[in-house]
């Protein structure tokens, strides 16, 4: 059943991307609902896949990669509902479309691991960190992605004649408030994850407090420098991108968390 | 009863003869009374735009009926006019193909529902339509949506001044809190500011070399007027410069610039270079924060869009052609006694 509805939530994702993409080929690409139901489908999709797999495992289901790489691009869409309907940025969801898809399939082709059932008592503080972690890092994916579209546009508008994704695109300014937010969101989840991360029964590797703390410094420098003006938008959008690819690479740091939540 | 359309537009009359004939808005409901009186219409409605004056009647004898029709209007003109007619389908397909902006002078502007809208309701108060013209009108405001939100022949602008407003909302947005700077006096630049008026812009300032003539084009515009060596000091200050002097050399380097650009804190700069020969370096499009535009860039994308929406032309034909079947099977389904006789003459 956990499976059928994850490869649901899947296709759904499947379905908007390719859908979209078929549209801005023809340039007959209208931002709005399809892309948003496809995403909206998915989401509520994976929800219950997480709801049951948590049920099952007693705990938060982020137990191992393929329920973190779930629980991620559950964070990745959850961030896309609340911030591409709120501000109106419909187009963020065919960026965001191709990262919860890949995200997903890379956890369904996955060999199938065990779900580490909770034997002791819950430490809360260790579900907080590593569930507002993962959230913190499905924003930032975000903001990545807003990142990416900022790069866009801002190229096509420094171009002589722009492309015709121009016109699908929302302006600049917007896309800078949307990475704002995004960063601010993301680095206070972060950050919150990090200081739980402190209160853990079990002491957590040095190795993976150094990336966290690591990837946090780096958000929030930049988030700093953005605000007392050292930092363009456009340097910020760039280090949005970096930042994030930064992250991923704290994901085996993660997969270690999840071998320590199965003890 | 038959539906025709009879009229002249921007193709069979020039402007001078298209004045003589518009109707104003305050005359619509007496002349509907007098055509639906001396043609006998069963229903009709008036269109009267810069570009076109058109009649839209329902009619048992369309041929006296049209010739009746452009008798009232040449006699309230006071003027002669070819006019042309089109019947019963191609009646309905002129009205759809008006009202989706693809018989206007741009094609694919929006400006024309609006018109048509206005032209409906007009009738509609003065109690000239009935059935048929209702569901052709309803119908036509359908098929404008249709083939807006369907197609993309209203994407893109068809010129300079709209492109330059069009590459200004991709920058900012709401252009309500812009401050624009137009350099030169010329009819080029003054044209772009009024576009951007047009979409909100509400802060002018105008710099020339003869000050009289900026203060003059700054009262015209409802800007305020700048001392021509004083205008750089302005940069930081605003968020679009719109340059079309007639200076030999350049009026902004990167060098010039860059040190702005860091007192700007983060907020982009979009700069329109009208002027031949240009007034900034070419190198300022490099810039962190930067959107340099000059007149050939501003030009190409005028032309794609052209070009683009012509390419739309034949997607929106097949959805009026749809919509003109469906009209035409309404009409066909009509009880006998008031029945609308609109046959396809295709």
């Amino acid at each position: 059943m956990e499976r059928y509805l994850l490869a649901g939530s899947t296709f759904c994702y499947l379905l908007g991307f390719a859908y979209s993409l078929v549209l801005l080929g023809a340039g007959k690409f209208r931002p709005g609902r399809f892309n948003l139901y496809a995403i909206a489908g998915g989401f509520v999709l994976q929800t219950a896949f997480l709801y049951l797999r948590g049920h099952a495992v007693g705990r938060c289901p982020i137990t191992n990669t393929f329920e973190i790489l779930v629980f991620l691009s559950w964070s990745v869409a959850m961030a896309y509902l609340v911030v591409g309907t709120t501000y109106r940025i419909s187009l963020l969801g065919v960026f965001t479309a191709p990262l919860v898809f890949g995200l997903q399939l890379a956890a369904l082709l996955l060999p199938s691991a065990p779900a580490a059932v909770r034997r002791g008592p819950p430490d809360g503080w260790l579900e907080l960190h590593a569930s507002t972690s993962l959230v913190a890092y499905g924003v930032l994916a975000l903001a990545c992605v807003a990142g990416v579209m900022f790069l866009v546009q801002e190229k096509q508008l420094k171009m002589r004649v722009p492309g015709s994704i121009f016109h699908l695109l929302p302006p600049i300014t917007t896309l800078a408030v949307a990475m704002r937010r995004l960063l601010w969101f993301g680095v206070i989840l972060l950050s919150v994850g990090i200081v739980a991360g402190f209160f853990i029964g079990t002491p957590i590797g040095r190795v993976k407090s150094g990336a966290s703390i690591l990837v946090w410094l780096v958000y929030a420098g930049v988030l700093f420098l953005w605000t007392r003006n050292v930092l363009h938008s456009h340097r910020v959008a760039q280090y949005c991108v970096g930042a994030f690819a930064l992250a991923l690479i704290t994901l085996p740091a993660m997969y270690a968390l999840g071998g320590m939540l199965a003890k | 009863m038959n539906i025709f359309c009879v009229g002249i537009n921007h193709r069979t009359a020039r402007v001078s003869l298209r004045e003589r004939f518009a109707v104003e808005q305050g005359s619509l409901s007496c002349l509907l009374a007098e055509l639906r009186r001396e043609a006998a219409l069963g229903e009709a409605v008036v269109l009267s735009t810069c570009n076109r004056v058109e009649i839209y009647g329902l009619s048992g004898d369309v041929d006296a009926a049209a010739r009746v029709c452009a008798d009232v209007l040449q006699r309230s003109a006071g003027a002669e006019a070819e006019f042309y007619r089109r019947e019963q389908a191609e009646g309905a397909r002129h009205l759809f193909r008006v009202a989706c902006g693809l018989d206007s002078m741009v094609v694919g502007e929006t400006e024309i529902l609006g018109q048509v809208k206005e032209a409906y309701a007009a009738a509609l108060e003065s109690g000239a339509t009935g059935a048929a013209l209702n569901r052709l009108f309803q119908q036509a405001f359908r098929v404008a949506k249709q083939v807006r939100t369907e197609t993309g022949i209203t994407r893109g602008a068809v010129s300079v001044g709209s492109v330059a407003v069009e590459l200004a909302e991709k920058i900012f947005g709401d252009l309500a809190d812009c401050r624009v700077l137009l350099l030169g006096a010329g009819k080029a630049g003054a044209r772009v500011a009024r576009s951007l008026q047009s979409r909100g812009v509400r802060r002018l300032v105008l710099s020339n070399r003869t000050f009289e003539r900026a203060a003059e084009l700054a009262r015209e515009l409802e800007g305020m007027a700048l001392h021509f060596d004083q205008w750089q000091s302005a940069l930081p200050d605003v968020d679009i410069v719109i340059s079309s002097t007639a200076a030999r050399g350049r009026l902004l380097s990167a060098a010039e610039l860059s040190p702005v650009m860091t007192a700007r804190a983060d907020r982009p700069l979009f700069l329109v270079d009208l002027a031949v020969p240009r007034d900034f370096d070419p190198a300022l499009n490099g810039l962190d924060g930067v959107f340099l535009h000059d007149m050939d860039s501003l030009e190409a994308m005028s032309q794609r869009s052209v070009e683009a929406r012509g390419r739309e032309v034949e997607r929106c034909e097949e959805l009026i052609d749809a919509q003109v079947e469906e009209f035409l099977s309404w009409a066909r389904q009509r009880p006998e006694s008031t029945k609308v006789t609109v046959t396809s003459v295709s």
